[in-house]
């Protein structure tokens, strides 16, 4: 038993090297999936101080208008403009009927709001496009199809040229994030709100403003999430499982730190195909659902600050 | 003119510390339990009482549970629908292995499990709370999902992988399975809820609720006052995941007679069983009944109730449209009155007071 | 509580030695030694972040120095839980009211009653026996109170709505329902007008006189300090410059210096 535990899968890992740099590869283009979501939420939690429980159905909610857009015949183009418009006023919504009239209330009721938000996204979604699983137009999109062999350390590795493109696209605007947080007015605004809501209104900046910016970054995040995540399965709100393992990556990242978010991201996507792969069979498999959760549980006994946090003080 | 606290002046601490001081109250409480106990199964057909009453009694039973850690104690928790598992679960094991014990007691002790299990993952409250508790929680959630299908001892290797309610008799009657009458079922559920809330009032209105309290207003305080957080906020994980442990047992054996089980206590049914938290009351007894009664009428108004008066709707629609219903409700109830219905109810118990002449 | 009436008054009740205290980098309290004698009133003052406030923190167990011991009649400790500190006597009131919002005034004092309550869960569970007599005799110890505090006609109000004056006094009764024998106030008069302060300080002395409850106070008011406390230790930048009686206080130079700054 412990042989099976301990031993094991590190016999099988240098047993076939080429199988393990696979699973790690899988493991970091989920990572980067997760790191996406998770991006979106720091971006929020930043400038609003809210936890936006409703960013993985975001994701989500905005694959479908792209696919079901173009399931209506619109072109693949016009149907990402929509889409982007749609997030846009989903933005503005936000911040008109949630953010706003709850301002000041304590986080813990903007966050039970965020859950409410969650099912108006599922339902609305579901209403307009149906429940049943969609394709993701990623052909019509021009991304990249089909995939790569690499001959590793003498056994072969699959690489899908779409996870490629994930990996370089998501680099890509992150990058695009941190310059625009760190050399334009906007950024400097919402960094300074990040830092304290009345000490930015006292200085001039309009809070709902950068409320709608945020939440529409945020928006096409979840839109470019949305498209990679599509490709590689179906488009239906069945994703919510998976979206929620933003939520881990979060507390090993903490709440506000963007590197934290990738790193978090990727800590978890190659910790969990590797326990799936290596550990799973132990215990019948489809431990892919819980594992991530279990890894931020303990991370949080140890360090519950975050990987980037300081250490909290409390005070009285 | 109805409800008055005038004249009725209160003598000794103990009648001033009565869960209903008011006599109107307890009259008000009394004639409850009659219609709840006699006018409902005589004049219910079998479709309301299935279909309406006794999930109602469920979820306010899970609704209970979820406002002890969530309302009173300020301990956000995701884990309702697995820790209702447990005790389904649970209950099912027991009355397995032991069938011959009346299977009211087993629903009951059920909620022990359910209570370890609960407070086993109600670990970690001590050193995270808010946000960060919300995600350990869903550890929880998530971790015993899978143990539920991936562990078939629990659903004894029935084919449909998962629970096959038994038939169990209490005097000759049968009170679970498929010959069991909704009569006798809406009976001991109710029987059981009544029980519970009145040990919930109970333990909420001494000692106990008020450390639950004040650890959720101010929980820095609270320690240095002595009361212990690790076991106040793991008495409340455990005496929450019991409710909720039984509410599941009840769900199960005396609600949906087994079959659809398996995704019966996944995330979703957490959530709304934490909206009816919400949209009845946080930290409110009565608000449980009430936050169960609307978020449970909602769907089966929209199913039954719209073709019942001439306009079809497919299933899958009411499903999304149900969906988008709750989530404004929901958000509505927190802009408008973050206490839920139970504050629009005290806040009518005052007009009421004062009718006819407010000023 | 048996073993605590060994104290006579005059003797030294709670003794700071060497006490050190950081966070990270940021040295909040260094090296600070003093005592408090059962029965007095002690007063801690001194400028703003000169580490008072982590000083009673440091005494009811919330923080745990690095350097130094605590001794609390007779026993020595380096640290010790907060509710250790709450069962042997030790109560306190906070800068920044601390109470239980949600709660009325009532339950508020009750849950000062807590450590005093034994009856287990069962009889909780039914309300009935040992559980209800219990709760009736500290119904009675809280209106007692209720009453020394003038607080009777707010006795059923969630403090959440109270005014700020009442909400003080009704966080100093929730200290009091302890029976402490050592009281720590963190600024009990701060923000209030001058009818207030007035109230309060004849509670506090009252406090002293009836219950003969040690008292250590954190006060920005010059003249209440002065007024009220038997000795007076000051702190600046969580050092301590001067120890002795008020008058003895208010001559000393450093203290001069930490208050009105110096020419360099």
């Amino acid at each position: 038993m412990l042989y099976n535990v301990l031993i094991d899968p590190f016999v099988q890992m240098a047993g076939a090297p080429d199988l393990f740099v696979q699973t790690i590869w899988e493991g970091l283009v989920a990572g980067v999936l997760y790191a996406l979501i998770a991006l979106g939420f720091v971006l929020i939690f930043k400038a609003s101080g809210v936890f936006n429980f409703a960013q993985g159905m975001m994701v989500v909610f905005a694959a479908l208008t792209l696919v079901g857009l173009h399931e209506k015949g619109v072109p693949a183009w016009a149907a990402l403009l929509l889409t982007l418009g749609v997030m846009a006023i989903l933005a503005i919504a936000v911040e008109r009927v949630v953010l706003r009239p709850l301002v000041n209330q304590p986080d813990i009721i903007l966050f039970m709001a965020t859950f409410g938000l969650t099912f108006i996204i599922i339902g609305l979604g579901e209403f307009i496009f149906g429940g049943e699983p969609k394709q993701m137009i990623a052909e019509e999109l021009g991304l990249p199809q089909g995939t790569m062999r690499f001959d590793v350390l003498g056994g072969k590795v699959l690489i899908q040229k779409i996870d490629v493109a994930a990996a370089v696209i998501a680099s890509l605007m992150i990058a695009a994030l941190a310059l625009f947080f760190q050399y334009t007015r906007i950024g400097r605004a919402l960094r300074a709100v990040a830092d304290s809501h009345k000490a930015a209104l006292s200085v001039g900046i309009s809070l709902n403003q950068i409320w709608v910016i945020v939440w529409f970054a945020a928006g096409i995040v979840a839109l470019i999430t949305g498209i990679m995540w599509g490709a590689r399965s179906d488009v239906s709100f069945a994703l919510q499982v998976i979206a929620l393992k933003a939520l881990p990556v979060l507390i090993l990242g903490g709440f506000t730190s963007i590197p934290g978010a990738i790193v978090g991201g990727l800590i978890i996507g190659i910790g969990e195909k590797l326990a799936e792969f290596y550990w799973g069979p132990l215990v019948g498999g489809g431990i892919e659902n819980w594992v991530a959760f279990v890894i931020a549980l303990i991370f949080l006994m140890v360090r519950p600050q975050g990987l980037f946090g300081d250490k909290i003080i409390e005070r009285i | 003119m109805l409800y008055r606290e005038s004249g009725q002046f209160k003598k000794t601490y103990s009648a001033d510390m009565q869960v209903f001081p008011l006599r109107e109250d307890r009259t008000g409480i009394a004639v409850i339990l009659f219609i709840a106990a006699v006018v409902i199964p005589l004049t219910g057909s079998n479709f309301f009482l299935s279909t309406v009453m006794i999930p109602f009694l469920v979820f306010a039973l899970a609704a209970m549970g979820l406002n002890i850690v969530t309302g009173y104690t300020g301990l956000i928790s995701l884990g309702t629908g697995a820790f209702m598992g447990v005790g389904a679960y649970a209950c099912y094991k027991l009355t397995t292995y032991f069938p011959d014990v009346p299977i009211v007691i087993w629903i009951l002790a059920s909620g022990v499990f359910s209570a370890a299990i609960g407070a086993l993952f109600g670990l970690p409250s001590l050193r995270i709370k808010g946000f960060y508790l919300a995600v350990a929680t869903l550890a929880a959630q998530f971790f015993l999902e899978w143990c539920f299908v991936r562990i078939p001892w629990l659903f004894n290797y029935n084919a449909s992988g998962a629970i096959e309610v038994p038939t169990r008799w209490i005097a000759g009657i049968p009170v679970t399975g498929p010959n069991a009458t909704p009569m006798t079922r809406y009976y001991v559920i109710l029987f059981i809820v009544v029980l519970m809330t009145w040990i919930a009032s109970n333990v909420l209105h001494g000692r106990i609720g008020r450390s639950f309290m004040a650890v959720r207003d101010m929980d820095i305080a609270a320690e240095l006052m002595g009361i212990r957080l690790l076991r106040t906020k793991l008495l409340a994980f455990a005496m929450s995941s019991f409710y909720c442990g039984v509410a599941g047992a009840t769900m199960m054996f005396l609600w949906y007679g087994g079959g659809e089980a398996s995704d019966a206590f996944n995330i979703n049914q957490s959530f709304i069983i934490l909206f009816m938290v919400i949209i009845g009351g946080l930290g409110s007894l009565i608000g449980c009944f009430f936050g169960a009664a609307l978020l449970h009428i909602i769907p089966v108004m929209l199913k039954f109730g719209l073709p019942a008066i001439g306009i079809p709707l497919a299933g899958a629609t009411a499903e999304h449209i149900t969906y988008l219903l709750v989530g404004g409700l929901i958000i509505l109830f927190l802009i408008l009155e973050p206490h839920g219905l139970a504050r629009l109810w005290q806040i009518g118990k005052q007009k009421l007071r004062t009718w006819p002449f407010p000023y | 509580m048996a073993e605590t009436s060994t104290l006579s008054p005059g003797e030294i009740m709670l003794k700071v030695e060497n006490v050190s205290l950081r966070f990270g980098g940021v040295k909040a309290i260094t090296d600070v030694s003093f005592d408090i004698q059962k029965g007095e009133i002690r007063a801690i003052i001194g400028p703003n972040g000169a580490g008072k406030t982590s000083m009673l923190n440091v005494i009811n167990g919330f923080y745990h120095p690095q350097d130094g011991t605590i001794t609390y009649k007779g026993a020595t400790r380096a640290k010790m839980k907060p509710y250790v500190a709450a069962s042997q006597g030790i109560a306190r009131t906070f800068q920044n009211v601390a109470l239980f919002k949600g709660m009325s005034t009532l339950d508020n004092i009750m849950v000062g009653r807590t450590l005093k309550m034994k009856s287990n869960f069962f009889w909780q569970v039914f309300r009935h026996g040992p559980a209800m007599t219990e709760e009736i005799a500290h119904r009675r110890h809280v209106e007692e109170i209720i009453d020394f505090l003038e607080i009777e006609h707010i006795r059923k109000v969630p403090v959440g709505k109270l005014p700020y004056g009442l909400q003080k006094r009704v966080e100093l009764g929730r200290a009091l329902a302890m029976e402490p024998e050592l009281l720590l106030l963190d600024e009990p008069m701060a923000g209030m007008n001058l009818e207030e302060k007035e109230d309060m300080c004849r509670f506090i002395l009252d406090v002293k006189e009836q219950y003969g409850t040690t008292i250590a106070l954190i006060e920005h008011d010059m003249g209440v300090v002065m007024d009220l406390s038997d000795r007076v230790v000051v702190l600046e930048y969580g050092r301590k410059i001067a120890d002795g009686t008020p008058d003895e206080v208010k001559a000393n130079q450093a203290v001069i210096d930490a208050y009105l700054g110096v020419a360099h």
